[in-house]
């Protein structure tokens, strides 16, 4: 992948902040990624994910559907030999997406309409919409 | 000792078997559960950010509720909820700064202190004594083979997991305790999309699929769960699993009270 970098220090500052993580404790081993359910459907691995945001390249990830497949499962975090709390990372880009944009990311009128588990559409909310 | 349950809103409308299942063998085994007075949504997923505060009243308001009518511990069936109960609990546990911030905003509340324990009825069973159960087994559930599902929400993260996060045993030994056979099961502690059920059920059903055929693969009957979500996204998504994949064939899924309340012949 060929990137144009103009390194966001002020965004990775943020996305620290927010998750509590430090993306420099990443190695870039990949063991997230192989454990991630998510991964088949997603442009960008989890491990591209972290190691995008070391390179402060925030735009390549903005584009990418990736933050928004994860799950929030835990399994990259209860498997990362570094304790690397990727779930967090991922919760961090979602949440300065939505405070930056004042829009949802799925609005609920886009959401399946058929009779679902309470938690499934509250969850869906609280991850998708502001 | 007087047990707090934490129903959430889902074991009250699509879940009600859960519940109704899980009181009955409470029930049965004698334990002391009453519904929590005034409980609220938990919020079911826990905020996994730094600065937002609020989402964390949710949980914490069940808490202090439990503390105000002296309940030393907060059961819950829903896995979801086990989980923001948990984790929203240890958050102020270890962190006064947050736990005052939050005690000042809920005004209307006595001041949570931090010390109501959550547990899941797995754990609860667990220390009712499996040894005990299986005295009481009326129906024994012999040759039905059970893969046992956990998902992720119990086990993970480690902090507030019920057992292991990758090789868990806790369901395998209840299971046992009923006279069933429990499955080799690999796919048990793979998430089966969770939330995306609302925005994108083709990527559930093939999660779903891979869930449910692994379980075949193994020999097993029926597949057993503790979240409703789980359980959602493994039984009713099959309609959509059937579209996808040409001769697939349904698979049982059913709550692990449900056949528990079979075995001590409660139904
Ligand atoms: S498992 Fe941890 S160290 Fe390895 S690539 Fe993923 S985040 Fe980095
Ligand atoms: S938490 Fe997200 S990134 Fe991590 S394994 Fe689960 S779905 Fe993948």
């Amino acid at each position: 992948m060929r990137l144009v970098l103009k390194s966001e220090t002020d965004v990775l500052k943020k996305v620290e902040e927010i998750s509590g993580q430090n993306v420099f404790s990443c190695y870039q081993c990949g063991m997230c990624s192989a454990g991630c359910p998510m991964s088949e459907e997603m442009d960008l691995l989890p491990n591209q994910v972290i190691r995008l945001l070391q390179m402060g390249a925030f735009d390549e990830i903005l584009g990418s559907s990736t933050v928004w497949l994860c799950a929030s499962c835990y399994t990259c975090r209860a498997r990362c030999p570094r304790g690397v709390d990727l779930a967090r990372l991922m919760e961090a880009v979602r949440l300065i997406v939505l405070r930056k944009t004042k829009d949802d990311y799925i609005p609920p009128a886009r959401m399946v309409k058929e009779k679902l588990p309470q938690i499934a559409l509250i969850s869906a909310l609280r991850k998708f919409t502001r | 000792m007087k047990l707090a349950y934490f129903p959430g809103c889902t074991l009250k409308t699509t879940a009600k078997k859960l519940e109704t299942s899980a009181l009955a063998v409470a029930e049965t085994l004698g334990l002391k559960i009453e519904e929590l007075p005034n409980w609220n949504c938990c919020g079911t997923v826990y905020s996994l950010a730094s600065d937002d505060l609020i989402k964390q009243l949710a949980p914490i308001r069940n808490l202090a509720r439990a503390q105000s009518f002296e309940y030393k511990t907060i059961v819950t069936l829903c896995s979801m909820c086990y989980n923001t109960l948990a984790q929203s609990n240890i958050l102020v546990k270890n962190d006064g700064e947050k736990l005052k911030k939050i005690n000042e905003f809920m005004s209307e509340e006595e001041d949570y202190r931090g010390e109501v324990e959550v547990k899941h009825f797995l754990t609860l069973f667990k220390e009712f004594g499996l040894e005990n159960i299986k005295k009481i087994v009326k129906k024994p559930l012999s040759k039905l083979k059970v893969a046992c599902y956990y998902g992720c929400l119990l086990l993970r993260p480690k902090r507030i997991g019920i057992d292991d996060c990758e090789q868990p045993h806790i369901l395998e030994e209840l299971v046992l305790s009923l006279g069933a056979e429990p499955v080799n099961f690999p796919y048990q502690v793979e998430c089966c999309g969770s939330y995306h059920t609302a925005v994108k059920p083709e990527i559930v059903a093939m999660r779903a699929y891979r869930i449910l055929e692994n379980a075949r693969e193994n020999g097993a009957d029926l597949v057993v769960t503790s979240c409703p979500l789980c359980y959602f996204n493994l039984k009713d998504r099959q309609r959509d699993v059937k579209r996808l994949y040409a001769g697939f064939k349904e698979m049982p899924v059913l709550y692990f009270t449900e056949i528990m309340a079979d075995a001590l012949g409660i139904t």
